[in-house]
């Protein structure tokens, strides 16, 4: 048997994104010992790209805020597939969450009285996002970096798990390879934190690095874990479009929370004619009601522009598809009557990247957007306060764990979502850990997976990991994305299951020596799993509900209203997929809804 | 017009390495990312590189692109001479792991050394009050993606190989920011003198101008910083104080 590498934690966590690192910092101060893996470099994981702010009802600009408005907004915004719960406790405790960054060493914009500016977005009753310019990412995962270094943890950087380790029904570790040199290693936890963040590479429009490839998520499954709401993927309405390959690169939801305009060809202000009855007493009714709460937000209803994402997307979809898109393929998005020095002080990397990489000086000129793949709703099943998953010893936070987005996010949540439960997942594994030991390193398993792995390096031709990734993104984009059909999802599930079939003949030339190609092959069985689960679960709900948007199904159901989709896997490795009633709520949190409906 | 251009790529480990020409063709707007990424997917997938946002946020793809550090995704094919090969290389202030990854890890371990944030009244729950205009110069420092491009172009630990007297530029960013932190009460001068090596960086300002962030990484970074060294220590006055409380 071959001699590999091994490393022993209490806590062991799969990620290092901000929940992966709030996570850390939980653990370490509950006084674990903590090893961290991360597939890239620290602090170059997906919260780096997060742009508009993190959502807690501070109350710095509007005193009307509180956690209530917060949890409502965000039961409103998930259409009441959210676990009430989890809502709940992510509601309260966003504002110490936040506070308490500040005192890790981020630095925040400030308000006059030299409090966190707060910023408004789209769902949100008030303004609520502390921000820091159009880099919020950046300053959050610099700072719980930071702070998790100075709190001391072991990092593994640029090393890749591929496979979650069990002794009986608990996880008690994970095997991977280091990408450097491609030797196998292998991770011990008594207890393991999954913060592998969320999926979107199988698409073909999104806005996700190539680390977004269902890894995480397919993991657990393999594993045994019950996943939820994964039929709701998020579609960003303002990717960019153009030039090539900046396709799918996202345009921050602050444009239009600053001002930005959306128009067709035609140069009309769409999206006042896709204002959905729900939210139609809080939308603005005019071109100039809309412009005065850019400026006075107390006394003005908010512009269309900041509808939930989901509405949004599928406005900009039908326009497009109706004729009246732009030369490109997409919708105009016009920020330019705001001003240069204005522009350049509030968004100055959307300023920087569309003037260097898409030839638009958006200070002068329209952007052109198109709806791109941008978030994961669903994901592991995850109890709201430990953040236990369906197995033992496994905890979920951050982008791959479920409950608290419900059918659709609103845009700050996830940036909190990253603490709030960060926090929660670290502290509760390092509680575990205390009572557990470390069981035997199942070498069957390992040895499965390194089988698995080194498949496609024993030679002769095959498969080209990257022909079947693109192939993949095409029927993915065409079949399941925006606007979804009996026909087409199940054209989309035919091929995905000949794509399965094809990629057991992928084949990789070069050692394991830092090969994206040999790096790619076990990706893409990832993606191709997670997008038949995707699809699979989409087939399930006949019904339009937040991000998931049935043209055969275009009303809500009744009885979906109810129900989240939970996906299995079966004693024969069939997925299973099946409906589960959604918690029933308190009495006091359906007044909370209620008082603001 | 989709015209043909040629990279040439250096291929190689630790060991050492050759460079290779690869023939793609471009598209509009077309960086030096996009043109690694068609290499890998349809010439050669064991080419390595790093990147992650391909949107100049998470400064993974430091390169050296005809000799000038860049990030690759940031870089546009249609602004480089194409009349001849563009040169793709590693950064060269760090060892080679394979073709354009190179072994950074150095910049994470001083990084390791620095005192963070440190408060009055640490323990303390209070939401902070600070102005914004205390700290616009905060957050300037704070834009670094930590792509270490200014680590790569450094005299100090490029040409001269002195990473064990002077941090780099990254990190004497990392320290203004702190130090510059208007609730920061601790004080990191004799650090910076006599451990991250402040008094080594003779401001040639190269880290500034390849910076993508556009930090004025020199003149409101180190300079400062290299100010507070002076007042505590070559201060006469503090000097003599210095000396009548028995300190060195």
């Amino acid at each position: 048997m071959a001699n590999y590498e091994v490393f022993e934690y209490d806590v062991l966590v799969i990620g290092a994104g901000g929940s992966g690192l709030r996570a850390v910092i939980g653990a370490r101060e509950k006084g674990a010992s903590v090893g961290v893996v991360t597939k890239s470099l620290l602090g170059k994981a997906h919260t780096v790209m997060a742009e508009g702010g993190a959502a807690a009802a501070l109350g710095n600009y509007d005193k009307e805020d509180n956690w209530k408005v917060h949890f409502r907004d965000t039961m409103r915004g998930g259409k009441f597939l959210n676990n009430w719960r989890t809502v709940e406790i992510f509601a309260k405790e966003a504002p110490d969450r936040i506070l308490e960054l500040e005192r890790y060493g981020a630095v925040f914009d400030r308000t006059p009285e030299g409090l966190i500016s707060q910023r408004a977005f789209g769902g949100h009753a008030y303004r609520r996002l502390a921000h820091v310019g159009d880099r919020t990412g950046l300053e959050l995962i610099r700072t719980l970096q930071d702070h998790a270094v100075r709190l001391g943890m072991e990092v593994h950087m640029e090393t890749t798990l591929t496979r979650l380790l069990k002794d009986g029904d608990r996880i008690i570790g994970a095997v991977g390879y280091r990408r450097g040199d491609g030797s196998i290693v292998i991770f011990r936890g008594k207890a393991v934190v999954l913060a592998t963040g969320g999926w979107g590479r199988m698409f073909r429009y999104t806005s996700n690095s190539w680390e977004s490839t269902g890894d995480g998520l397919v993991m657990a499954y393999e594993a045994g874990a019950v996943l939820k709401d994964v039929e709701f993927m998020q579609f960003h309405p303002t990717g960019m479009i153009w030039p090539p390959g900046m396709r799918g690169v996202l345009v921050t939801e602050g444009v239009r929370g600053e001002g930005g305009i959306l128009r067709n060809s035609k140069g009309e202000r769409f999206m006042f004619n896709h204002v959905p009855e729900f939210y139609r007493a809080e939308t603005a009714e005019t071109p100039e009601e809309a412009a005065r709460w850019v400026e006075d937000k107390k006394n003005n209803r908010r512009p269309p522009e900041l509808l939930p994402r989901d509405v949004v997307a599928r406005a900009i979809y039908k326009e497009v598809k109706e004729g009246r898109g732009s030369e490109h393929g997409g919708v105009y998005l016009d920020i330019s009557h705001k001003g240069e020095a204005y522009i350049k002080k509030k968004l100055p990397s959307m300023y920087d990247q569309f003037l260097h990489l898409g030839d638009v000086d958006i200070t002068k000129q329209p952007m052109e957007v198109y709806p791109t793949v941008h978030y994961a709703m669903g994901g592991v099943d995850t109890e709201p306060e430990e953040c236990k998953t369906s197995l033992r010893g496994l905890f979920a936070c951050g982008e791959v764990a479920c409950g608290l987005h419900g059918a659709n996010r609103l845009g700050g949540n996830s940036l909190t979502d990253l603490l709030v439960f960060g926090r929660r997942a670290g502290e509760a594994a390092a509680e575990f850990a205390k009572t557990e030991g470390h069981p035997e390193t199942p070498m069957d398993q390992v040895e499965e997976e390194v089988e698995l792995l080194m498949r496609p390096l024993q030679g002769g031709d095959g498969e080209n990991p990257y022909t079947i990734q693109s192939e993949l993104q095409e029927a993915m984009q065409e079949g399941a994305m925006i606007a979804r059909t009996e026909e087409s999802l199940k054209q989309t599930l035919d091929k995905i299951l000949e794509l399965q079939r094809r990629a057991n003949d992928i084949r990789v030339a070069g050692s394991p020596a830092f090969n994206p190609g040999w790096n790619a092959a076990r990706d893409t069985l990832y993606m191709l799993i997670s997008s038949e689960l995707i699809v699979r679960a989409a087939l399930e709900r006949k019904e339009s509900r937040g991000s998931h948007w049935r043209l055969d199904y275009p009303n809500e159901d009744e009885f979906w209203s109810k129900h989240n989709i939970t996906v299995r896997k079966g004693e024969n490795g069939e997925p299973v997929i099946e409906p589960r009633p959604v918690p029933e709520m308190p009495e006091e949190l359906k007044k909370i809804l209620e008082e603001g409906a | 017009m989709a015209k043909t251009i040629t990279l040439r790529v250096f291929r190689g480990d630790a060991n050492g390495g050759t460079t290779q020409d690869f023939r793609v063709e471009t598209f509009p707007g077309m960086v030096v990312l996009d043109a690694i990424h068609v290499i890998q997917k349809e010439q050669d997938p064991s080419l390595a590189c790093r990147w992650n946002c391909k949107a100049a946020k998470c400064g993974s793809c430091s390169a050296e692109v005809n000799g000038m550090p860049r990030l690759m995704c940031k870089t546009r094919v249609d602004a480089l001479p194409t009349d001849k090969p563009i040169e793709v290389f590693p950064l060269k202030t760090f060892p080679v792991i394979k073709d354009l990854v190179t072994d950074v890890s150095w910049n994470y371990e001083v990084a390791k050394k620095i005192q963070g944030l440190t408060l009055a009244d640490e323990g303390s729950k209070e939401p902070l009050r600070m102005q914004q205009i205390d700290v616009d110069r905060v957050q300037e420092f704070r834009k670094c993606i930590e792509c270490f491009l200014c680590q790569n172009t450094c005299h100090i630990l490029r040409d001269n190989e002195r990473k064990d007297v002077f941090f780099g530029p990254r990190q004497m960013i990392r320290l203004a920011s702190l130090e510059m932190h208007p609730l920061d009460v601790a004080d990191r001068t004799q650090f910076l003198k006599e451990v991250a090596g402040v008094g080594a960086c003779n401001i040639t300002k190269c880290c500034t101008e390849v910076c993508p962030e556009h930090i004025q990484i020199t003149d409101n970074g180190i300079i400062p910083l290299k100010e507070r060294v002076a007042d505590t220590y070559f201060d006469p006055v503090r000097k003599l104080l210095r000396w009548v409380g028995g300190r060195k």
